[in-house]
């Protein structure tokens, strides 16, 4: 279907295409392709190597999956901070990722666990590392014949997981900034949020950190920081307070999780 | 809509095998309150934050106002007007409604959390409570009662 109507929009939970929808009639036109029936898209399973989430697979399915709270406990730790139980019931992974909001809160975890996007389309299946699948604001590496239908996690254990949401409010915010931090044997992974076009790791304070540097303060993260990330003014918050904010988020989560690092 | 050509949807509503003609574009909570009359679901923010549509699919809450209605198709659909007053508890004598708005949501929501104890085990009552917002009798009332802890008395 997505080869006849190659602009068609995967329809999964639809609680972010639904949004003021009565007031967006130029998205009435558009022509959408509903999910809702694919119960197989819809899974929580594990292998040696890997879990594997499907592309309709809620937060919530997450939040109550207890394995998952054993060996990715950033999942429930985003998820729970996801709108509240009415969005997280209806929200998905897959849609978190393909909606693309540099905001998002469960990009981010994801990434920080080295997630790998399944797609799918009537030529094959192609895989992509989340880290390589945004291009832009808001562009992917999504052919529009292409479905996503799973996410793929490696299995590893970790020494850090850190994920911190700054919003406006403790529920139902969207994102300031936000922080996503591992350690594993493959080293660290530092991803950040609302703070650049898309949801990025940060290669220049991962080196930083993979190299022992000392980090007495928050400002000497900030410099790697500003490297790696262009926070903007916007409605919700300013480039200063994000830039200021992400830099002692990061300091405080290292020195809570990691005192002995440097 | 009236324009558009209408599709039928089978669905559960409140324990009810029903058939329905809607238009494709058509939001749940519009299907509830404009083509089957069920006006107990309020419409507040529209966009999946006030809790005031609050129904269950398929058992768990959601926000009619994000759901188009052929993705309900197949499901079972629950709304306030299956709530029966005794479900309420002590919710009408602790303070925990005002003016009203926001009350079906809370009240779904409220009876969700009591059909599933298990969840006390992992959150709290007010991260539960967190997607229905009210704007007048605040939430002490509102947790008072559906803790069964009776303000009033």
């Amino acid at each position: 279907m997505l080869v006849q109507e190659p602009n068609s929009i995967p329809l999964a939970g639809a609680t972010d295409v639904l949004v003021h929808w009565p007031a967006h009639l130029d998205a009435h036109a558009k022509t959408y392709l509903d999910l809702s029936g694919l119960d197989d898209l819809r899974h929580i399973s594990w292998n040696q190597e890997a879990l594997t989430l499907g592309a309709r697979t809620t937060y919530w399915d997450v939040i109550q999956d207890e394995q998952c709270h054993q060996e990715f406990p950033l999942l429930q730790h985003a998820a729970r901070q996801v709108g509240a139980v009415q969005i997280q019931s209806r929200g998905t992974w897959a849609g978190n990722i393909v909606n693309a909001s540099p905001a998002a809160d469960g990009v981010p975890v994801l990434m920080a666990y080295d997630a790998v996007v399944v797609l799918q389309s009537t030529a094959g299946t192609e895989e992509v590392p989340l880290n390589e699948f945004y291009m832009g604001y808001k562009q992917m590496r999504r052919r529009t014949d292409q479905l996503v239908v799973a996410i793929r996690l490696p299995r590893r254990s970790y020494a850090v997981q850190v994920f911190e949401k700054v919003g406006a409010r403790r529920a139902q915010a969207i994102t300031k900034v936000g922080l996503a931090m591992t350690r594993s044997s493959v080293g660290w992974r530092v991803v950040a949020s609302a703070v650049a076009p898309t949801i990025r790791r940060c290669p220049s304070v991962e080196r930083l950190l993979e190299q022992d540097a000392p980090v007495c303060s928050p400002d000497d993260l900030a410099e790697a920081f500003a490297t790696d990330t262009q926070p903007i003014d916007d409605i919700r918050s300013t480039s200063a307070y994000r830039a200021r904010v992400l830099a002692r988020v990061a300091f405080h989560a290292l020195q809570s999780q990691a005192p002995g690092r440097s | 809509m009236s324009k558009t050509e209408l599709i039928s949807v089978s669905l559960t509503l409140n324990g009810e095998h029903r058939s329905i003609e809607i238009a494709p574009q058509e939001r749940l909570l519009d299907t509830l309150r404009y083509r089957l009359g069920l006006t107990g679901s309020k419409e507040g923010c529209g966009e999946g934050e006030c809790g005031a549509c609050t129904v269950y699919i398929d058992g768990l809450p959601a926000n009619a106002c994000l759901v188009l209605t052929v993705q309900v198709r197949g499901r079972a659909l629950e709304t306030i007007e299956s709530v029966q007053v005794d479900d309420l508890g002590s919710m009408h004598v602790s303070g925990a409604t005002q003016c009203g708005a926001c009350t079906p949501g809370v009240v779904m929501t409220a009876c969700w959390i009591k059909r599933h104890p298990e969840l006390a085990k992992t959150h709290t009552l007010r991260e539960l409570m967190a997607g229905n917002l009210c704007r007048c009798t605040g939430y002490d009332g509102i947790i008072e009662g559906i803790a069964g802890t009776d303000c009033a008395s």
